[in-house]
């Protein structure tokens, strides 16, 4: 009850108004206060020490003004006052606005990077006692970053009051860290303490457990030796699956970028040196339809993915029909020319977009539900990459569904196979390239979407995709989407699997000469179609 | 021999003359013009235009070699910048070499980029290349040794067609990756640069561009020739063969694999001396030359000047790069990439046989129509996938 009441204080002394405070606890801050305004880093350490250890309401104000340098002093005064984000004055020890004209010799309490982590801890062990859940876990963890021994007395306390069990974790293991480098703690207390790390297991429990001083006893270097080994296998197994899960979000984006090109390339056999533009124009509907949200609608902002989805497939694979129809089709069974023809037409849209948008990177916001991540062991997953390969797959399925089930499906498998016989049967098959063609594009539009949340939305966007798109075409066999999917994530995880050995760059070397050496053993690719299609 | 030679004037047609005469006229006159006649004059040509008139040489040379494997073999290289830069690394090589003491750091070793990167050794990769001989090998061997093994690999599992452009391109692609960075040993992206003399010539020097542009134009003849001897030959009845029907061919008993690696290869090679003669002209190479977007650039030169045609392939190269050149310097820059790109789809679309080709077809229906007896006249046949 007292606690909450000195929270609302601290909430009305924040906007400036004046409400009483006790005496007591004024003077021993007004005392804390007076080091400030010596203008020396050394006594602004001790002011801090003090402001911390005032108990006052007023202390954490205080601290944060100091760290957002708008702590103010004047010397000829010796009074110290904050100064907020509109130029007015406040006393810092009560929290009225400063009367009368303010001082000459006013100036920033001047702070460098030791004073920084000073503050940081004061606030850590400020904030332990906070109500909050989420506030205690933070404190608990910047006192685990900077273990001063200063915080020890306020840990304590915080973890016997305790009730949740995941912030008393990060209590004690703040705590382990502390006694690790206290001088005078018994070696039981230093055992149990490195038990606790090792528990933790992460690289930061490694840094401490590393820098543990040389002059323990044999006993505890040992335990210090153990736990770093067990600590680092640990590290190890979960850096393999980090590298997976890498590799399954590298293979999800190939996949989107792939599966497109997947049915134009590998369903026509119309090879589309334009599909990374389509990808790209997808994602520049993203960012167009964010920008109508943000002028006439904020509150749909968290909706403008699922907006921007059907426009960036309808305007990608509209944008592919008039390509198909203007382009494509006056070049059917020659593909060297058609690949000429759409590298051109890459280059002309690029500019285009590059002319009305500007060259540089556009800025595609995340919507909240694909914004920050979460822990799963060892690892961090974004959310944002977990929605991808998510997305991802369900293009596929879906695509794999209009291929087999609907009576679109049936007709585009039908002229794939024989165009001669389809056209036969009464299927105007003109009208299939078309459509084809558009869904392709269409599925690279929507493709675009989900990259504009990963990549920068710039021209270039598109680009970077092509080459990778086609070795992953390639690679599982053209005309075959099963073959896309497991060739997109194998690549993927392969690439993620070499980066560590062999660095991004020449990973992405060894994985294209793997595919060139792979293609002389299986030219057709993974997943090679047989029978009469394959020489059509 | 005297029978080669015979053949080989035997197998210049009257537009081949034209155009030999022609080269060797500007490899003649373009230098006089620049040296003799004085700047105030109206004749006078800059040195600025001798220097961008031997870029244009180069990529000329470049398109040949594209269009002796595209237009007469059918094999649609979407890599060969590669190559192009590879010769043009290996004479960058030589003349980082000749800087000697005359760079930043003074090492009378080391290039400066390495200085900078404290290296304490040169790489194994940079020995030779300090003298002109092995640098010139190399020009012509790193090119071929790679086209040679990537080729035999590709010819020999049968990638074909769009296949192998996708995979020249990746290897393209891969190669300007592993440039850029710096401990690939070759300057990073920076590139080498900052050359100074050229067999003990500066290369700055009026004198030089011209002897450049010269020898440019004198490798282009030269490589014209060799591919005119080429395609005249029973080889290059062959190669036209596997362009037009590889399967036939095959069938036929002829080994394809082998004819198509000794053109790519021979290809590889020019396009290697190419990059070579380039490099001390604009006084830079650097990895974006492996650019996937410049082989496919070099690709329309060809295209455009009809390929299949091998003059046409010097001339598609030239006026696509004076378009260039007068594109992106003035207030129409933004334009030029709408400009590319449109040549790209209107020459696949109305011109496939380019600019040369259509000349030569036109030229032939004419023949056809006024000639009554030609019923069954021969015309070139037209270039196929």
């Amino acid at each position: 009850m007292r606690f909450g009441r000195a929270c609302l204080l601290i909430l009305l002394l924040g906007f400036g108004l004046y409400v009483g405070c006790s005496g007591a606890h004024a003077a021993s801050l007004d005392e804390a206060l007076s080091h400030f305004a010596a203008d020396d880093f050394d006594q602004t350490e001790i002011g801090i020490n003090e402001v911390a250890a005032s108990g006052s309401p007023r202390a954490e104000i205080i601290l944060r003004a100091l760290q957002n340098d708008q702590l103010m002093f004047s010397a000829a005064r010796k009074t110290v006052y904050i100064q907020d984000d509109s130029g007015k004055l406040f006393d810092a020890a009560t929290g009225e606005p400063a009367a009368g004209a303010p001082p000459d010799d006013l100036d920033n309490v001047r702070i460098n990077n030791r004073l920084r982590g000073t503050i940081e801890a004061a606030l850590g062990t400020l904030t332990l006692l906070s109500k909050d859940a989420d506030t205690r876990f933070k404190a608990a963890q910047a006192v685990f970053k900077s273990h001063e021994a200063s915080a020890l007395p306020t840990l304590e306390k915080a973890i016997a009051q305790e009730a949740n069990s995941s912030v008393k974790l990060a209590m004690e293991q703040a705590r382990a860290a502390i006694f690790l480098n206290m001088p005078g703690v018994s070696d039981a207390q230093k055992l149990a303490a490195i038990a606790m790390l090792r528990h933790r297991g992460d690289q930061d429990a490694l840094a401490l457990l590393a820098d543990i001083p040389s002059h323990e006893s044999p006993q505890v270097a040992r335990a210090a030796l153990d736990a770093i080994q067990a600590i680092q296998t640990r590290l190890a197994e979960w850096d393999v699956v980090q590298d997976a899960w890498y590799g399954i979000s590298l293979g999800s984006v190939l996949l989107l970028a792939a599966i497109g090109l997947a049915i134009t390339f590998g369903v026509m056999g119309v090879i589309n040196m334009a599909h990374g533009e389509m990808v790209m124009l997808g994602a520049y509907v993203t960012f167009f339809v964010q920008e109508a949200i943000r002028r006439y609608d904020p509150a749909l902002f968290d909706y403008s993915l699922a907006i921007a989805l059907p426009l960036a497939f309808l305007f990608s694979g509209i944008i592919g029909i008039l390509i198909e129809r203007s382009i494509i089709r006056f070049l059917y069974g020659r593909p060297l020319e058609t690949l000429l023809a759409t590298w051109g037409l890459s280059l002309v849209l690029q500019q285009a977009v590059r002319t009305i948008f500007g060259p540089d990177n556009r800025n595609v916001g995340n919507p909240s539900f694909m914004s920050g991540a979460f822990n799963l062991g060892g690892i961090t997953i974004t959310y944002n990459r977990l929605w991808i390969v998510c997305f991802a797959l369900v293009v596929f399925v879906a695509l794999i569904g209009l291929l087999r089930l609907t009576r679109l499906g049936l007709e585009m498998r039908a002229v794939t196979q024989n165009r001669a016989m389809a056209a036969s049967m009464g299927i105007r098959t003109s009208r299939i390239d078309a459509l084809t063609f558009g869904l392709g594009s269409g599925i690279a539009g929507i493709a675009g979407v989900a990259l504009s949340q990963i990549d920068n939305v710039s021209p270039n966007l598109g680009q970077g995709y092509i080459i990778d798109s086609f070795m992953v075409v390639v690679f599982g066999g053209v005309g075959n989407l099963w073959g896309t999917l497991v060739g997109a994530f194998s690549l993927g995880i392969a690439n993620k699997f070499l980066e560590p050995y062999a660095g991004a760059v020449l990973g992405k070397i060894a994985i294209l000469v793997l595919i060139i050496l792979f293609i002389q053993k299986r030219p057709r690719g993974l997943f090679a179609l047989k029978g009469r299609a394959v020489e059509a | 021999m005297r029978s080669g030679s015979h053949r080989l004037i035997r197998s210049l047609d009257r537009g081949s003359a034209v155009f030999l005469a022609a080269m060797v006229a500007i490899m003649v006159g373009v230098p006089l013009l620049n040296l003799l006649v004085p700047p105030t004059s109206p004749f006078h040509i800059s040195t600025y235009l001798v220097a961008l008139f031997g870029k244009y040489a180069c990529y000329a040379l470049l398109a040949l070699s594209i269009d002796l494997i595209w237009g007469y073999c059918g094999i649609l290289s979407l890599g060969h910048g590669a190559f192009f830069a590879l010769g043009g690394y290996a004479m960058g090589m030589y003349l980082m070499r000749q800087i000697g003491t005359r760079g930043v750091y003074a090492n009378p070793i080391l290039p400066d980029f390495m200085v900078f990167l404290n290296w304490r050794e040169l790489p194994i990769a940079w020995y030779g290349f300090q003298h002109f001989a092995y640098a010139a090998l190399m020009v012509v061997l790193v090119p071929g040794v790679l086209a040679f093994v990537f080729g035999w690999f590709a010819f020999r599992s049968r990638v074909t067609g769009v296949y192998l452009s996708i995979i020249t391109q990746a290897l393209t692609y891969a190669l300007m990756l592993g440039f850029f960075r710096n401990n690939f040993g070759f300057g990073g992206n920076n590139g080498l640069t900052d050359f100074k003399d050229i067999l003990g010539f500066n290369v700055e020097a009026e004198t030089t561009r011209a002897a450049l542009f010269s020898i440019s134009c004198l490798a282009v003849i030269f490589g014209f020739l060799a591919c005119r001897a080429i395609v005249a030959s029973k080889l290059g009845k062959v190669l036209i063969a596997i362009r037009d029907a590889e399967a036939r061919t095959r069938f036929l008993g002829y080994r394809v694999e082998s004819y198509k690696l000794f053109v790519f290869t021979l290809s590889a090679c020019m396009a290697g001396i190419a990059g070579a003669l380039y490099v001390p002209q604009v006084g830079i190479i650097n990895p974006s030359e492996f650019a996937p977007g410049n082989s496919i650039e070099a690709v329309i030169w060809v295209a455009v000047g009809g390929r299949g045609t091998l003059a046409g392939a010097v001339i598609g190269a030239v006026l696509v790069n004076y378009a260039k050149t007068f594109f992106t310097s003035g207030f129409l820059a933004p334009y030029w990439l709408y400009m590319l790109g449109g040549l790209f789809i209107l020459v696949t679309l109305l011109l496939p046989r380019g600019v040369v080709g259509s000349l030569h077809h036109w030229s032939a229906l004419r023949r056809d129509r006024t000639s009554a007896a030609a019923e069954d006249g021969v015309t070139e046949p037209a270039p196929a996938e």
